[in-house]
C-alpha cells in the first residue's frame, strides 16, 4: 500500500505543481525519487508534527494540495488540535497520511501501533476517513483525495493486494466494494486485515457457510446504503478491523444499524480495549489480540450456533 | 497632532471596552495591550482590501493570541470590512463574533485561533508559499508572551529561519503578564531577545505603545534579507485604563457598572487630549 501511495503521489505531483508532500522526517527509501524530481514540492520539516500540520495549513490556504506524512500516530495524535482547529475548521485541501495503520510496525511497540486513530479522526467534522483494504484501493484513493476539497485522513499499511476486486470496477470515495459474494454472513472490513477475512471465508465455506466480504474503505462518509442492504440480506453482520473496539469501523456501523432499526445479528472483531504491550509482527499480533482468521471463524460459528 | 493610527487606537479601545462589557466577556487587559500595534498595522502597514477582503495581493495578518480577537474585529469594522453596529453582537447568543477570533462569516479575519501556539506555524506555511510562488505579500503574526510557553512555536521558529522566510514578521506582545502571574514567575522567557537571535532571527525591540516607533519597526526597510523578523514589543497589559494596567484581574473580569463607567471616562479624556 505504501508503494502504491508513493507511486500515485509521484504521478500526481508530476501533473500538478500545486501538489505538495510534507514529511515529518520519515519515509526512508520511499520518497527519494519524489524529492529529487520535484524539489519544490517536497518538504521535510523535521521531527515537528505540530509545525508540519500548521505549515500544511498555511500552504493549503494559499491553494496548495498538501499531503502530510508520518508513521503511526505522529501525523494525527501529536498534532490533533492543529488538525481540528487549523485544518478542518478552515477546510483546507490536506491529506494526512498515516503510514503504518494497526500493527504494521508491530515489533516497534505500542507507541508505533495505530489502534485508536480511526475513532479519533472520524469524530472530527469535515474529515474524510479512508482506510484502504488493498494496494489497489490505496492507489486510487490517493488520486481521488487530492482533488477533493477539505481534509482527509488516509491510513495505509505495507503490502496488500494489487489487483482490483473484479474487472472494470471504478474506485469511489464513500462507496464500498464487494470482494466476495455470499448469502449467510456479511463481513465488513477496512484495512489490510481483509486477508484474514478471505481466509476465514474460505474455511467457513468448508462447512457450508457463505460469507460476503465488503471493503468499507471509507469510514467517513460511510456507505450507509450498502450496510443496510448487507444487514438485511444476510441477517448476520460482523465487522473486522485492526483497531480498538471503541468508535472505529465497528462503532460506525453499529450506529448505522441502530439508527435504521435493522433487525440483524451484529458483532465486531477488534482489539478488546487494550494497549498492545506484547510485540511481534503484524500476523502474530492479530492472533495475539483476537483478530485473525481463526478468531473470525469462531466468532461467526458462535453466532450461527454451528 | 495626533496620528491617524492613534485616532484609530482610541476608537478601538472604546469599542472593545463596550464589546467586553456588553458581551460580558473576558480579556480586556490582553486586548488593550495590543490595540496600538493593531492600529498601526491596519492604518499604516497592512495592505488591505475592505471591499474584497480575499484579494490575493493583501498582506496576511494572523492574530495568534486569539483571546484578543475583539481588537481585530473592531479594527476591521473601523476599516469598513463590516458595519460597526455588528460589534455590539460580540459574544452574544447566535453571534459569529466569538470571544476568540474566528473567520467564519467575519470578512477580513485571515485565520481563526484561540488555542495558543497555532498561528506561527500557519504563518510560516503562508510565507513559504509566498517564497515558492514569488509573491509580494508580507505575513504578520501577533503572539503573546505567555503563548511562547507553547513548544509548537519553537518548532516554527526553527523552521522560519531555516527557510529564510524574510517575508514573515512576528510581533510579540511582551507585556510580561500571563494568565495568573508574570512570565518571570511562570516560565522565564529572558534572555528573550537573545533567544530569537540565536534562532537566526532579525530582532527589533520597540515600545509597543509608541505609534511612530511601531510603524518604523514594521516598515519594509527594517527587514533583514534572508531572515525572518521578530519585533519584541514592550507593552502594558490593560494599557489606557489606569486601574486595569498590569493587573491580571482584567485578564478575566468583564467591565461592568461603575468600573465600566470609570474606564469609559478615562478613555474619553485621553481621546480628547
Ligand atoms: C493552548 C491554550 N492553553 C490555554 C489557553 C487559555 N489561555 C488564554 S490566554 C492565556 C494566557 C494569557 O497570557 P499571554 O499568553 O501572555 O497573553 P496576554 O493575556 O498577555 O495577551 C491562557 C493560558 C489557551 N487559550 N490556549
Amino acid at each position: 500500500m505504501r508503494d502504491a501511495f508513493a507511486k500515485q503521489l509521484y504521478n500526481l505531483a508530476k501533473k500538478d505543481k500545486d501538489v505538495m508532500f510534507i514529511t515529518g522526517d520519515l519515509g526512508y527509501g520511499v520518497f527519494e525519487s519524489f524529492a529529487r524530481d520535484f524539489p519544490k514540492q517536497y518538504l521535510n520539516v523535521g521531527v515537528a508534527e505540530q509545525n508540519m500540520t500548521g505549515i500544511a495549513v498555511g500552504l493549503g490556504l494559499e491553494g496548495k494540495k498538501v499531503f502530510t506524512y508520518s508513521i503511526a500516530n505522529f501525523a494525527t495524535f501529536r498534532c490533533l488540535e492543529q488538525i481540528r482547529n487549523d485544518a478542518a475548521y478552515h477546510n483546507v485541501n490536506l491529506t494526512i497520511v498515516c503510514s503504518g495503520g494497526g500493527f504494521t510496525y508491530g515489533p516497534l511497540g505500542m507507541s508505533h501501533h495505530a489502534t485508536e486513530d480511526i475513532a479519533v479522526m472520524r469524530s472530527i467534522p469535515n474529515i474524510k476517513v479512508v482506510v484502504p483494504s488493498t494496494a489497489w484501493e490505496t492507489y486510487h484513493a490517493t488520486k481521488k483525495l487530492v482533488n477533493l476539497d477539505g481534509v482527509s485522513y488516509l491510513r495505509i499499511e505495507k503490502g496488500g493486494i494489487k489487483k482490483p476486486p473484479f474487472k472494470n470496477v471504478k474506485y469511489k470515495i464513500g462507496k464500498s466494494l464487494i470482494y466476495k459474494k455470499g448469502s449467510d454472513v456479511s463481513i465488513v472490513v477496512a484495512g489490510g486485515i481483509i486477508e484474514e477475512c478471505f481466509a476465514a471465508a474460505k474455511e467457513l465455506e468448508n462447512i457450508n457457510i457463505k460469507c460476503q466480504i465488503i471493503s468499507m474503505h471509507t469510514i467517513n462518509p460511510l456507505d450507509e446504503q450498502a450496510i443496510i442492504k448487507a444487514a438485511k440480506k444476510t441477517k448476520v453482520l460482523i465487522t473486522v478491523e485492526e483497531h480498538n473496539c471503541n468508535g472505529g469501523l465497528g462503532g460506525a456501523i453499529a450506529e448505522v444499524i441502530a439508527r435504521n432499526n435493522i433487525d440483524c445479528q451484529f458483532d465486531m472483531v477488534a482489539i478488546n480495549n487494550k494497549f498492545s504491550s506484547i510485540v511481534g509482527d503484524q500476523k502474530y499480533l492479530r492472533k495475539e489480540y483476537g483478530l485473525d482468521s481463526k478468531f473470525i471463524v469462531s466468532k461467526i460459528k458462535k453466532i450461527l450456533k454451528k | 497632532m495626533k496620528l491617524k493610527s492613534e485616532n484609530l487606537a482610541s476608537k478601538i479601545r472604546m469599542h472593545t471596552l463596550q464589546m467586553t462589557s456588553l458581551g460580558n466577556s473576558s480579556h480586556i487587559g490582553s486586548i488593550l495591550s495590543i490595540v496600538d500595534i493593531i492600529s498601526v498595522l491596519y492604518e499604516d502597514t497592512l495592505k488591505i482590501f475592505p471591499t474584497n477582503p480575499k484579494n490575493k495581493l493583501r498582506d496576511r495578518f494572523i492574530l495568534s493570541k486569539g483571546h484578543a480577537g475583539a481588537a481585530v474585529y473592531a479594527a476591521l469594522a473601523e476599516k469598513k470590512f463590516f458595519p460597526i453596529s455588528n460589534l455590539a453582537k460580540h459574544c452574544s447568543n447566535g453571534s459569529y463574533l466569538s470571544g476568540h477570533v474566528s473567520h467564519i462569516k467575519v470578512p477580513g479575519v485571515e485565520f481563526s485561533t484561540g488555542s495558543l501556539g497555532h498561528g506561527l506555524s500557519v504563518s510560516c506555511g503562508i510565507a513559504l508559499n509566498g517564497k515558492l510562488e514569488k509573491k509580494k505579500y508580507r505575513v504578520f503574526a501577533l503572539l503573546s508572551d505567555g503563548e511562547c510557553d507553547e513548544g509548537s512555536n519553537w518548532e516554527a521558529i526553527l523552521f522560519a529561519s531555516h527557510h529564510k522566510l524574510d517575508n514573515l514578521t512576528v510581533i510579540i506582545d511582551y507585556n510580561k503578564l500571563q494568565s495568573l502571574e508574570s512570565t518571570h514567575q511562570t516560565l522565564e522567557l529572558e534572555p528573550f531577545v537573545q533567544k530569537w537571535k540565536s534562532f537566526g532571527w532579525n530582532v527589533i525591540e520597540v515600545d509597543g505603545h509608541n505609534h511612530r516607533k511601531i510603524k518604523i519597526a514594521l516598515g519594509k526597510n527594517k527587514i533583514s534579507k534572508n531572515k525572518p523578523t521578530c519585533i519584541i514589543a514592550h507593552t502594558t497589559k490593560g494599557k489606557g485604563v489606569s486601574f486595569m494596567e498590569n493587573n491580571t484581574l482584567w485578564h478575566y473580569r468583564s467591565p461592568q457598572g461603575d468600573e465600566f463607567l470609570s474606564a469609559r471616562s478615562e478613555l474619553l479624556k485621553n481621546t480628547r487630549t
